[in-house]
């Protein structure tokens, strides 16, 4: 990156002003950087889906860009369909495009619930990815690592850790006597769970930080 | 005194969080650097790949996490393109592809690499961003180049000289997960690793990190670099030395100021606690 | 039909997902791979949906002028000039490449904006960490007590403290140990408890006794 004064970066560091003023308290500025930014990310995304994702697997496959003058290199299905008279697999890319216009109807008031459709195949997309890997690779793979000889301290502590953590979030049965010291114990591993996770947020909080004080002291002001 | 302490303006910690972050900018003060057993893993990973091996690295996150990830992105595409490693970039978060292009031009301002920069199709080929999270992992596995039909500058992917031979993770010989969140290390480790048994090794940030450890443990996760402290590690090792070193010193007054934070606080609070009784 | 429809869809692709990952033949994997591609082609829509929306929102506050509408604008302004930029004015297919005018829009407004916004959470951690955190009980003493050798653990300055000890007793390496053991074993716990339920809910999905991402009866 381009180090010093230079108008994109003074640009940049007024912006990264904009937002840090609010700690101060809630002001102009930062209401006007908000804004920009919610308006610049959308319009991000939307450019971004169109060239990386709707221009080359549905416009081009289906021949839409070419019909506009486009050239992406090959003809696309429908104009297979009408210069050769063959059907091409990539005409099936229709039902996607079609899905894909279901959803933007949900914007419309009266025929807001034909998105439902999409939204049911996503859905169900969801599910049965889910379904399955959630099951082999977090459940089970997990369950199958924690089955170990008690050969070592940290053996045991994994074995009992993990049972025991379990235990407490079993919710079927009221927590008295052998259960209810379980749980207690399972409570401990948890809370050292919890308290390494603090750690971890307040260090990578504090990088996020230290990274735009760097482009504010070192890029832009060039001081360091 | 106490209860005044108590009712600090939060205005005064946020002068305080500032001033232990900027004054290390200014200090030199050398540390020493301890390199944790789960990041000696992720480079060691790195190390048993021969040169022309291929590398699949996934930047899979945006601007914000950048301060912790960049550095990791930089030192090991420095260390692999120093070793001749073959690099395809992805990214499954929109903002990846564009992070892996302030990558590698940091890598081509290094003056390691002045005399022979990294070549497009050559040495890294960046097949840019795809929506769909987990399906685009999912459906790497059958076709990559159906996956990612265009790279990021446009050109058709199966024109690309690199992607030739190059169908799904049989051919990669380790992925490379930079990740920030969702979709992510989770989801390749349940894609990726859980249907088609490729070697994963993730960086991640380290609000996430924890959550990898178990993946680790189960041999799902083959190394591990968590937050920037980790990024520093990697870079000691690759011998690169970038912002991750330099970051150090104020991520350690960081943590010291915040565990005064809380020794102060936890302080006051036992101190009226008792005075109110 | 509104409702029995986009249960059968879910159903089918809910099936078709599962099946697919024990049957890995045809037609099982050639349905698979046909039900990907339109399943990124359905998510680009939805983040173009998201988009529209908050123009349809902003556009409606403007054109009523209701509390706030400048701002409103402003939000039109920068999604218009960054979807002109990007698509007429970045030179087509490349429009990433370093240098276009979309390129410059993510380095010098995008990311900064975007950096700088999560940034800021860290003062508030730190303004958490002084008010919030007490060691009331045993449970947030052991918590507080965990977060204290991580934080110090993980950062060079903790070892630099306790570097009279021999190699392998520092701070760093009991902060590793307490990564790799304790903590491992109860985010396993959760790990575990996590997956149980997302697999009972994707059931309850796929056999359409889960119904709520259909919304309302209608």
């Amino acid at each position: 990156m381009e180090t010093g004064f230079t108008f994109a970066n003074t640009l940049a560091a007024l912006l990264t002003i904009g937002i840090i003023s609010f700690l101060w308290k809630d002001n102009l500025l930062y209401k006007i950087c908000e804004a920009l930014f919610v308006g610049v990310s959308a319009g991000y995304w939307f450019v971004i889906l169109y060239y990386q994702n709707l221009l080359p697997k549905l416009f081009d496959n289906l021949g839409i860009t070419q019909i506009f003058g486009g050239d992406p290199g090959e003809p696309g299905a429908l104009q297979v369909l009408f210069n050769e008279g063959r059907a091409d697999s990539r005409l099936l890319y229709i039902f996607a495009g079609i899905l894909g216009i279901m959803l933007l109807m949900r914007l419309l008031p009266n025929i807001g619930w034909i998105a439902r459709w999409p939204i049911a195949f996503t859905v169900g997309t969801t599910a049965g990815l889910y379904f399955v890997s959630y099951f082999h690779s977090n459940a089970m793979a997990q369950l199958e690592s924690s089955i170990i000889p008690f050969t070592s301290f940290n053996n045991i502590i994994i074995v009992v850790g993990t049972v025991t953590g379990l235990i407490y979030f079993y919710f079927s049965a009221e927590r008295k006597g052998v259960l209810g010291g379980v749980a207690n114990v399972g409570i401990w591993f948890l809370m050292i769970t919890f308290g390494a996770m603090f750690g971890y947020t307040v260090m990578s909080r504090m990088s996020l930080l230290i990274g735009r004080f760097d482009f504010i002291f070192a890029t832009w002001l060039g001081l360091v | 005194m106490f209860e005044k302490l108590l009712k600090l303006d939060r205005r005064v910690i946020f002068i305080f969080i500032a001033v232990a972050l900027i004054t290390p900018f200014f200090l030199d003060i050398k540390q020493p650097m301890t390199v944790s057993p789960e990041v000696r893993s992720l480079y060691d990973e790195f190390e048993k790949l021969k040169p022309g091996s291929k590398v699949l690295i996934s930047f899979d996150y945006d601007p914000p996490s950048a301060p912790e990830l960049q550095p990791m992105a930089v030192a090991m595409l420095k260390y692999c393109f120093a070793k001749d490693l073959k690099v395809y970039i992805i990214g499954l978060w929109p903002q990846g592809p564009l992070q892996a292009n302030l990558a590698v031009e940091a890598v081509k301002a290094d003056e390691h690499f002045k005399d022979d920069p990294p070549q497009y199709d050559v040495d890294y080929v960046n097949l840019g961003f795809m929506s769909g999270n987990e399906v685009v992992i999912k459906s790497i596995g059958s076709d990559i180049r159906r996956t990612f039909p265009r790279d990021n500058l446009g050109n058709p992917t199966h024109e690309l000289e690199m992607m030739k031979g190059v169908t799904n993770y049989s051919n990669f010989d380790l992925i490379f997960n930079l990740s920030a969140g969702y979709p992510g290390t989770v989801e390749w480790v349940l894609f990726a690793v859980g249907r088609f048994n490729a070697k994963l090794v993730a960086g991640n940030t380290a609000v996430q990190s924890p959550g990898m450890y178990p993946y680790l443990n189960s041999g799902q996760l083959l190394g591990l670099a968590g937050g920037l402290k980790a990024a520093a590690e990697l870079e000691d090792l690759a011998q690169y030395y970038g912002r991750g070193t330099k970051f150090m010193l104020s991520q350690s007054f960081a943590h010291l100021t915040i565990i005064l934070f809380i020794i102060i606080g936890n302080l006051a609070y036992f101190a009226t606690r008792g005075r109110n009784r | 039909m509104r409702r029995e429809i986009p249960l059968i869809l879910t159903a089918f692709v809910g099936f078709t997902y599962i099946l697919q990952f024990f049957i890995p033949h045809a037609p099982f994997n050639q349905l698979d791979r046909m039900l990907n591609e339109w399943i990124q082609v359905i998510a680009a829509f939805a983040i173009w949906l998201g988009a529209l929306n908050l123009m349809k929102v902003s556009l409606n506050k403007v054109s009523r002028q209701s509390e706030n509408w400048p701002f409103a604008l402003i939000t039109i302004f920068g999604f218009l000039l960054t979807v002109i930029v990007g698509l007429f004015l970045s030179g087509g297919r490349g429009y990433q490449s370093p240098g276009t005018g979309f390129d410059y829009i993510y380095r010098n407004i995008y990311a900064p904006l975007s950096s700088t916004m999560f940034a800021t959470l860290a003062f508030y951690v730190g303004s958490a960490s002084y008010r919030a955190f007490r060691a009331r009980t045993k449970e947030a003493t052991m918590l507080l007590l965990a977060a204290f050798f991580v934080m110090l653990g993980r950062v060079p300055i903790g070892d630099y403290i306790t570097a009279f000890l021999p190699k392998g007793y520092r701070l760093s390496d009991f902060a590793t140990w307490i990564m790799n053991y304790p903590q491992t074993a109860g985010y396993r716990a959760i790990m575990i408890g996590i997956a149980l339920g997302i697999v009972s809910m994707s059931l309850r999905i796929i056999l359409g006794i889960e119904r709520s991402h259909l919304g309302g009866e209608e």
